[in-house]
């Protein structure tokens, strides 16, 4: 019974009309049980329609705003600034580099990532009415939800170029590395998304359990701070077990991998740190899929 | 190879009732069910339905088939399995070729974007790639008669510029087979028009086509077959008209009992007991085509010593839905002749009404009996008739809506010469 839905026969169908008594494809919609098959080809089969609905959520994000894309600029930089007061200026937390331009850079990712993690986690149970009434890959909603911050994401991303000569800050070659972590911020964003996204359409709990999540996750991850501090900790072995059961959170690698990319500085190269932010992001978002999927057939019963 | 474009064999879909109503359970219960164990498992059996079971079907390349059936037949439910937006519980579905479906109309519309990016958000969702909108968009854009306000957001649309919009799109989508719910009912008379012509074009273009509707007319204009649900099961397929008037005859009909009704006036001297409607064959309706033929009758009791029957007044007032009186039949009008042997404490009066000259629509029947100078008995609502859209001209058109009036009238048309025109002074 787990058989996957599709079953593509020999000949492949021919787009042209006249051509019509070629053998179609066959497929077979029956019940299905236990885990599902992830599909990614039907998921390609798909791009546009994610592109589409990337395009919608960008271009109806900011509309019947004043401020509009300035929003985008707005919450990470306030939130810097606030930071900088509060915890570079009164509470003199040691950083690597002028302490704004350490938040900042690590406010980029970590926005796009709060971002996807709240629109993610309520795509689906906002899309029920496309759920309700037409087929297509579900594993699209989210995608779609989390990918359209990617331009909040390069808006912020161009502030922070700007302002680093301002602080006289200047990149170094390991921005070459960025899209790296760049991709790991998405795979985290995504595989949270998907979790959340699949569990809230069975349990509104998640609505409500969201904000605190962020902020915790925000507080459990160095934006205010720099991983550096943990060093504090140090009596061998504990500070390493500490450090590396610390970056299991995803967004500790990508944060300071942001960090070591733009500013670069001799010994915070992030090597082991990254490794298992990697690491738990692959997991999650396998996990997150798979999840996904196997609660998708639900999807338009429940929501 | 074969010609099959759907073939379907013994599906079934569970639906739990608890999880349709609450919607959605808390974190809290679910860890409340693990510490109680699995004993909810025959509770939530008890609490579903199946709301489609052993429906086995097989629908040809270029048929045209359409489903009928009452509302909770399970109609909608066989659109969504078949177009993957629910999985069945049991039994198989294959399909052969893409499939396209049309279960709303505007289905992802966003206020909020124009016109034009609708168009593109929209086709995309039905599953139209990028090239094939683009190749007709200039068609949906004429279809839909709204050129001047394509870059006009469509929130500040009317409801009918939406709506045809939408229709639009959808109508350009392409796939080799089309399933449709009931798209067609909203909408002016105009505009359903339009659609019921497009739809045809589909038809006619030898695509397989399988829709839902409650309009006997356009079932019996469009559809090759039809296929009759009833409660989750097929009851009929086959002919359309075969399947269409066993649909009106359907066993859902009963003869309305009175006798419980406490609201009514009247001195109770004589009182109407029980309302049925019927075809001439005797057969109990509860809906019937425009322009049928159409039996009503009434069953009446009383305790009046020295009652004629055939001088016994009865007035029955059809109301349309929106309640305004629409016709009036009554035995004031035109007198039954006495029958012999007929007791006069019991006995029906039956009326019959050669051709219903109604639009579609839902009618209620007020009732009033009087003999002499007494209100015997007086119900309002006594019973509800439902008329069905038929082909009452014999053209395959009639008045769709109530924008064409309420009534429907007979008549022919001849060409003729010119006469001369009156002198202008």
């Amino acid at each position: 019974m787990t058989d996957p839905h599709m079953k593509t026969p020999a000949r492949a169908p021919l787009p042209d009309r006249a051509a019509r008594d070629v053998v179609l494809p066959i497929l077979r919609i029956q019940p299905s049980k236990g885990w599902a098959p992830l599909k990614l080809d039907e998921l390609w089969e798909y791009r546009e329609l994610l592109y589409f609905l990337t395009w919608r959520d960008i271009k109806v994000r900011y509309k019947q705003t004043v401020l509009g894309v300035a929003w985008a600029v707005l919450q990470p930089v306030m939130t810097m600034a606030v930071f900088s007061l509060i915890f570079g200026v009164l509470g003199r937390i040691p950083s690597n580099g002028p302490y704004p331009v350490s938040c900042f850079a690590a406010l980029v990712p970590w926005t796009f990532f709060a971002y996807g993690l709240s629109q993610g986690s309520n795509s689906l149970v906002g899309s029920q009415s496309l759920i309700k009434k037409v087929y297509f890959p579900r594993l699209i909603i989210p995608i779609s939800s989390v990918m359209s911050g990617l331009v909040d994401l390069l808006i912020a991303f161009a502030v922070l170029l700007a302002m680093m000569p301002c602080f006289r800050v200047w990149p170094t070659v390991n921005i070459v590395w960025l899209p790296l972590f760049l991709l790991l911020a998405l795979t985290t964003s995504l595989g949270v998304g998907l979790w959340l996204s699949a569990l809230n359409v069975e349990y509104r709990d998640v609505r409500y359990a969201v904000p605190f999540l962020t902020q915790f996750w925000m507080f459990a991850t160095p934006i205010a701070y720099s991983s550096n501090l943990l060093n504090k900790l140090d009596p061998y072995p504990f500070g390493t077990v500490a450090k590396t059961l610390y970056s299991l959170n995803p967004m500790v690698g990508v944060v300071e991998g942001f960090r070591w990319a733009l500013m670069g500085g001799a010994n915070t190269r992030p090597g082991l740190m990254i490794g298992a932010s990697a690491l738990s992001a692959v997991l999650v978002l396998v996990s997150g899929a798979f999840y996904f999927r196997r609660m998708e057939r639900n999807f338009a019963d429940v929501v | 190879m074969s010609d099959v474009a759907i073939q379907v064999e013994k599906l079934g879909k569970l639906y739990r009732l608890e999880a349709r109503r609450v919607g959605y359970k808390t974190f809290r219960e679910t860890v409340t069910q693990w510490f109680h164990g699995s004993g909810s498992e025959p509770q939530s059996e008890r609490e579903s339905f199946w709301a489609l079971k052993d429906v086995s079907l097989e629908i040809k390349r270029g048929e045209v088939v359409g489903i009928i059936g009452r509302n909770g037949a399970g109609k909608s439910t066989l659109l969504k399995v078949l177009s993957r937006i629910t999985e069945p519980t049991e039994g198989f579905a294959d399909i052969h070729g893409r499939v396209g479906s049309l279960l709303e109309v505007g289905t992802g519309f966003h206020p909020e974007l124009t016109g034009r990016e609708n168009i593109f958000l929209n086709g995309a969702i039905l599953g139209m790639r990028r090239a094939e909108i683009e190749a007709r968009f200039d068609e949906i854009v004429a279809f839909s008669e709204v050129e001047k306000f394509l870059h006009t957001p469509v929130k500040h649309y009317s409801s009918g510029m939406y709506l045809r919009l939408a229709f639009a799109v959808a109508a350009h989508l392409e796939p080799e087979i089309l399933l449709v719910d009931e798209v067609l009912a909203v909408g002016d008379a105009q505009f359903q028009n339009k659609c019921l012509g497009k739809m045809s074009e589909v038809a006619e273009g030898g695509r397989t086509v399988l829709f839902v509707s409650h309009d006997m007319t356009s079932i019996l204009q469009l559809s090759t077959r039809a296929l009759l649900l009833e409660t989750g099961r097929v009851k009929l397929i086959g002919p359309t008209d075969q399947v269409v008037s066993a649909y009106l005859t359907q066993t859902g009909a009963r003869s309305h009992n009175l006798g419980q009704r406490r609201d009514r006036q009247g001195d109770g001297s004589a009182r109407m007991v029980a309302i049925a409607f019927a075809n001439p064959a005797g057969q109990l309706l509860q809906n019937v085509p425009s322009g049928a033929p159409l039996i009503v009758r009434v069953n009446i009791q009383t305790t009046l010593a020295k009652l004629q029957p055939e001088e016994i007044w009865l007035d029955m007032t059809f109301r349309d839905s929106l309640g305004h009186p629409v016709t009036c039949v009554s035995t004031r009008f035109s007198p039954p002749a006495p029958r012999e042997g007929l007791s006069n404490k019991s006995f029906a009066l039956v009326c019959s009404i050669p051709r219903l000259l109604l639009v579609e629509d839902t009618y209620a029947l007020d009732l009033w009996l009087g003999y002499r100078s007494g209100h015997c008995d007086v119900v309002q609502r006594a019973a509800d008739i439902q008329v069905t859209s038929g082909d009452f001209f014999g053209t395959g058109r009639a008045p769709r809506s109530r924008r064409h009036g309420a009534a429907l009238t007979p008549h022919s048309w001849t060409l003729a010469e010119p006469t001369a025109e009156p002198a202008s002074a």
